[in-house]
């Protein structure tokens, strides 16, 4: 079992508190997944020239301690085109720097191999951890917030180990991220076909052989249906997939609708989460649009 | 103060469910007869479980699963969705839902009545062992799979696998159908199957007027009922 909860804001005054109104929606998912917790939010985005990566360093020996301005100014010295900087809150850092993300990224796994990068673009921030979601959500202030659309995830494990990077959100690529409630029962023969592609893994979860198949089919040209039809035909198992792109949230159930969804929709917002329960306490909710996502069909709701 | 139907109200946002329920599991005679309104309910499972005894219960929102689970003589109405599961294993008695239902909507129900005004999700009325379901909208697929006894009225649509390897049960559908499950057909409705919908519908108290004599009666081809050694056994 997992829990999983997405939200839309319309309006920009809600910007503000995107967050706020997050929070109750995870703590509402924490039956479903007690044991980690993550979210990633989307907001303006940077100019063309620059990338923000979300990084982890808990599982690094220094842990909540580590040394994010001696980082910086590391990075800086080896590629001063970078102008890193970076804006920390213990165990996890945004980086954000003024060049190709790739060469920062090959740089931070060769200086700080245990450091994690969990996220990499122009829009997005990540946050995962393990632990109940309240305390994964008070531990990053999840409820300050901003942005136009997140998406969430409680995590009860089934298929790997409960470690913070094998929590959800999974990334691949640049402003990509995918929540992922069911088991796959592929997950080895979709890394088969990616791995030879040159496509590299950082865990055995199976819920990243989604989320990189998915990135994969829109870096080779997919639109996000397309892409979508494709996990159709190429995921096998059970999955509610709720993905978020720079100005996207995009939902698919399997064929067997084995896993809940419930989508509420106001003038205000559109808000996605396993069950109704975690919607209750929405503004508006009484007067919102409330349906259950089909099986097999695609859902995408634009920022 | 005879004829004044007492009224009790258990508002979930400040009492649980198992307040609820704890109340609702009292002996039938001091029950019988009564109303109990439930507040706030926001998605909480299990509502109204295991009931057994002739009271009313109006839950005012939105059920999570297994709402009315198990039922026996009490009348549930949820004036919202219900999830997973809702009236699932009914004995007897009465689940109304305004809205939509989720999956397993009547699951393995042995009597009484369903009613979903809205759409149904998928494998509503599975294993259906003699319960009746009127469903205002469409249900998902594999409806009444392995469906042994009662009826189903689906005044919407049905998706696919529509009653597959069904036994003894009898479908009505007005909309269209997807496809029919193994051994499941469309069968003549005869005088008796038009009089069983009119009854039905009349039953459920639909907003919407349905003619009983445009349904199509879905029954068991029984060809799956004893084991054929012929048969290709491919699979």
């Amino acid at each position: 079992m997992c829990g999983i909860v997405g939200l839309l804001v319309k309006k920009p005054a809600l910007k503000d508190q995107l967050g706020a109104l997050m929070v109750p929606m995870l703590l509402g998912m924490t039956e479903r997944g007690p044991d980690s917790a993550g979210l990633a939010v989307f907001g303006e985005a940077l100019d063309a020239g620059h990338r923000k990566l979300s990084l982890y360093s808990g599982l690094t020996a220094e842990g909540s301690q580590f040394g994010w301005a001696a980082l910086v100014t590391a990075l800086n010295a080896d590629m001063p085109a970078a102008r890193a900087s970076a804006h920390a809150t213990g165990n996890h850092a945004v980086l954000t720097v003024a060049v190709d993300p790739t060469p920062v990224k090959d740089w931070l796994h060769e200086q700080h191999p245990k450091l994690h990068i969990l996220s990499t673009g122009r829009s997005i921030d990540l946050y995962k951890d393990i632990g109940t979601p309240g305390e994964v959500a008070a531990r990053y202030d999840f409820a300050h917030l901003r942005g136009t659309h997140l998406v969430g995830h409680t995590r009860m494990a089934t298929e790997s180990a409960v470690t913070p990077d094998r929590a959800h959100p999974f990334t691949a690529g640049e402003d990509f991220c995918l929540v992922h409630n069911g088991s796959l029962s592929n997950p080895y023969g979709v890394r088969r076909k990616l791995e030879p592609l040159g496509i590299h893994f950082d865990t055995d979860n199976d819920t990243e052989a989604a989320c990189r198949f998915i990135e994969w089919r829109l870096r080779d040209g997919d639109d996000l249906p397309t892409a979508l039809q494709r996990s159709f035909d190429e995921l096998d198992g059970f999955y509610t997939l709720l993905m978020g792109t720079a100005d996207q949230l995009a939902l698919i159930r399997d064929p067997f609708a084995c896993k809940p969804a419930m989508v509420a929709e106001t003038d205000d917002y559109v808000a996605i989460a396993s069950e109704f329960r975690a919607l209750a306490h929405l503004p508006g909710i009484n007067h919102a649009n409330v349906f259950e996502p089909a099986p097999e069909e695609m859902y995408v709701w634009k920022a | 103060m005879e004829g004044v139907i007492e009224m009790t109200t258990f508002d979930l946002a400040t009492q649980t469910v198992r307040e609820l329920n704890q109340h609702l599991h009292q002996p039938a005679g001091e029950l019988a007869g009564r109303e109990v309104v439930v507040a706030n309910p926001n998605g909480a499972h299990n509502l109204a479980v295991g009931l057994n005894a002739p009271v009313h219960v109006t839950v005012q929102g939105h059920a999570g699963y297994y709402a009315a689970g198990m039922n026996q003589l009490a009348t549930v109405v949820i004036e919202g969705s219900a999830g997973t599961g809702v009236a699932e294993n009914m004995m007897s008695g009465r689940v109304h839902v305004k809205g939509f239902a989720s999956n397993a909507a009547g699951a393995t129900a042995h009597g009484g009545l369903l009613v979903i005004e809205g759409d149904a999700g998928l494998r509503c009325g599975i294993s259906l062992k003699g319960g009746d379901i009127v469903v205002g909208g469409s249900v998902g697929s594999f409806s009444a799979f392995m469906a042994q006894a009662g009826r189903m009225v689906i005044c919407g649509d049905a998706a696919d696998a529509l009653g597959d390897s069904i036994y003894e049960a009898v479908l009505y559908v007005k909309g269209e159908i997807k496809s029919l499950g193994a051994d499941a057909q469309i069968e003549p409705m005869t005088s008796a199957d038009i009089a069983t919908v009119a009854e039905l519908l009349k039953s459920a108290g639909l907003k919407t007027a349905h003619d009983p004599a445009a349904f199509r009666r879905i029954a068991s081809a029984r060809t799956l009922y004893h084991w054929n050694a012929d048969a290709d056994q491919d699979y």
